[in-house]
């Protein structure tokens, strides 16, 4: 989806992305090391974590029993005596456990004491859905974080940005909450084989248009380049935003395609209600009211636990047809 | 005072031990009236009673060996090095305390001196204690966590947790259990079974004991002995000491706003404040001839000094501003 203009791009994976921002930051920086659960196997985190225990060893790449809630906290605890932690959760659902050393400790220490701590801490949570899999190996909860002050969510669409992000998110000397999505992880991009950072809070705009502004973030980026494709086919010309981080958001970028388009899609991978979806739609709707041709469409999840049954997931996960459908909804047409 | 207890601690040792328990007793029930006459409104867990461990734990610590600690933090503070300005300005919340007013009675810290933070989710700071021992020993340092928490800490999760990675990957963590038998308003009889907490670790194979939590040698001999192993790779330990509060477990005593929060038997009070840490400490000290009385009435008198310097200094510091009140989200 994107180009780079780095001279040493290549086509890599998504989860190769990933994997080549540890690999260049951990040799870069002795402080950095990864923990948690499944850092050792494919099967809980693909192939992130490809050659990283043989290459760093068991210092810096550790693979944890099941204990989320210390787990997590172990890792703000090292960031706060001076390590920079990736903390992995291969299915974000489990992070639910650490939510106490994840909100009440690593959001609020550096305000609640005065500045004088800080957090360096990326945790990574990946969203494991599909496969019948069912309610608690499917979430994608980064509404529930963005709700949260001090911390910083992140989600990278492309293999570029995945690469950018990270190396963005380990660099931040703040609690950065990293989250992708095993659905993108064989996506393929250029991706530039130097180190580079993709900064926190810039969306990027992959495609220019003038009817309808697509504020999208990852999966749903995916899906909604090929909806602003089919659409193109029909006359209607798409703007597409991938936000690639929810908090802070680009509200530059945002609010500039609204002036421009006057009509907005949300399109989130988590729920309708109380999200990342309603956030920007509400934003909008204060910012840029006047603008505004019609009403801000969410295309998000229905707000219901995710079921396994295939015919129920073909009912429950949008699809590029939902986002066509919003966005006839906004041009009037039907 | 248990006469197992070595004979060879220094005068410079005896002294600190003396200093530090004084200067948080008195520090603390500095802040009795002000918190009685709503001056002080931030929540003051006060650890008067309790002062043995602080001051024992903390005296064979090293400044780069660091500590966490809960919600009844201001002597840890205190003992690990921390500024009585400091502390008491936060507590007062001026903008010249040690968390800049952002944190209260609740949230104090001194990176420079070792003191990492503090925070009242019961347990919730344990884990960051684990994880310095574990930035310890990925930098391969010769130093020490030490983990501060209460009985009442034994019934969350994460303690166990704790424990389990400790113990498997031999942190040099230290676990101090400070059972003062009170959680909150819950006695610890209707907390958990009738087994003595040190031997929570023991499943873990962690190297675990009880103490006299009142005995500031005995803390001091405990915790450098854990220090110890632990610089040897032989941690974590786990050190359960006993004591008591002698104030509420908020506020000065158990009469919180008027309703009795916490009701403990008069009787049960009395037999501790008779085994009061400072009180048995200076007695031995006279006994054994260690220490001279005139020394001792002195350092009392330059931490009364100190204590009193602590708040004409920081009632005449001004709170932060509002329009400051975004400031220190993010660094």
């Amino acid at each position: 989806m994107n180009s780079t203009n780095s001279k040493n791009a290549r086509t890599l994976q998504y989860c190769l992305a990933i994997n080549e921002a540890l690999h260049q930051e951990m040799d870069r920086d002795p402080s950095v090391l990864i923990i948690g659960q499944g850092v050792k196997s494919p099967w809980y985190v693909g192939n992130t974590a490809l050659g990283l225990l043989e290459k760093f060893g068991t210092r810096r790449v550790i693979d944890t029993p099941v204990s989320e809630n210390a787990m997590t906290g172990a890792a703000v605890g090292a960031a706060i005596v001076g390590m920079r932690p990736v903390l992995i959760h291969p299915r974000m659902d489990f992070m639910m456990y650490a939510m106490d050393p994840i909100i009440n400790q690593a959001a609020n220490w550096h305000y609640m004491n005065g500045g004088r701590g800080k957090v360096p801490v990326v945790i990574w949570g990946i969203v494991n859905r599909g496969g019948e899999q069912g309610a608690q190996h499917s979430q994608a909860i980064h509404g529930i974080f963005a709700h949260v002050p001090g911390l910083k969510v992140v989600m990278p669409a492309t293999p570029s940005d995945a690469k950018g992000l990270m190396v963005s998110a380990i660099r931040d000397d703040n609690p950065v909450m990293y989250i992708d999505d095993r659905w993108l992880h064989n996506v393929k991009g250029s991706v530039p084989e130097e180190p580079y950072e993709i900064p926190i809070g810039k969306a990027t705009r992959i495609r220019d248009g003038k009817d309808v502004t697509i504020a999208s973030i990852s999966y749903m980026s995916l899906l909604s380049l090929k909806a602003a494709e089919e659409l193109s086919c029909r006359g209607i010309d798409v703007e597409l935003l991938d936000m690639r981080s929810v908090k802070p958001f680009d509200k530059d970028l945002l609010l500039e395609s609204v002036e421009k388009t006057g009509r907005l899609i949300v399109a989130d991978v988590g729920w309708q209600s109380f999200g990342f979806a309603a956030e920007l739609s509400a934003f909008v709707s204060e910012a840029a009211f006047g603008f505004l041709k019609s009403p801000v469409v969410r295309v998000a999840l229905p707000d219901l636990p995710t079921p396994a049954a295939r015919t129920l997931e073909e009912a429950y996960f949008p699809k590029v047809d939902n986002i066509v459908t919003a966005v006839h909804k906004v041009m009037g047409k039907s | 005072m248990s006469e197992e207890v070595s004979m060879e601690h220094t005068v410079t040792l005896l002294e600190r031990l003396y200093r530090t328990m004084l200067t948080i007793r008195l520090c603390e029930e500095s802040l009795v009236d002000l918190i009685l006459n709503g001056e002080i409104r931030t929540p003051c867990h006060l650890c008067s009673g309790q002062e043995a461990i602080a001051a024992g734990v903390c005296a064979t610590l090293k400044p780069e060996d660091y500590i966490f600690g809960n919600h009844r933090s201001h002597g840890h503070y205190l003992a690990k090095g921390g500024s009585i300005r400091d502390l008491i300005s936060e507590i007062y919340c001026r903008d010249t305390g040690c968390c800049r007013g952002r944190g209260g009675s609740m949230h104090v810290l001194s990176p420079d001196v070792g003191m990492w933070g503090a925070a009242p989710i019961v347990a919730g700071t344990i884990s960051l204690a684990l994880g310095a021992a574990l930035a310890i020993q990925t930098r391969n340092q010769g130093r020490v966590a030490v983990s501060f928490f209460g009985d009442g800490a034994t019934g969350e999760g994460v303690l166990y947790e704790s424990m389990n990675f400790a113990a498997l990957r031999k942190l040099p963590l230290i676990f101090v259990c400070e059972n003062n038998f009170y959680s909150t308003h819950m006695p610890i009889r209707e907390c958990r079974p009738d087994v003595p907490i040190f031997k929570i670790a023991e499943p873990f194979g962690i190297d675990s004991r009880q103490s006299d939590g009142n005995d500031v040698l005995i803390v001091y001999k405990e915790a450098s002995r854990a220090r110890e192993l632990c610089l040897k790779g032989e941690g974590p330990v786990f050190l359960e000491f006993l004591t008591y509060r002698l104030r509420g477990h908020v506020g000065p005593d158990d009469n919180i706003q008027g309703c009795h929060t916490d009701i403990r038997p008069d009787c049960e009070v009395l037999e501790w404040q008779k085994k009061d840490p400072i009180l048995r400490f200076e007695r031995y000290l006279i006994e054994e001839s260690l220490l001279d009385e005139r020394v001792l009435q002195q350092i009392k008198e330059q931490v009364e000094e100190e204590v009193k310097e602590g708040h004409l200094y920081a009632s005449s510091c001004s709170f932060p501003r509002g329009s400051d009140l975004d400031r220190y989200v993010f660094r």
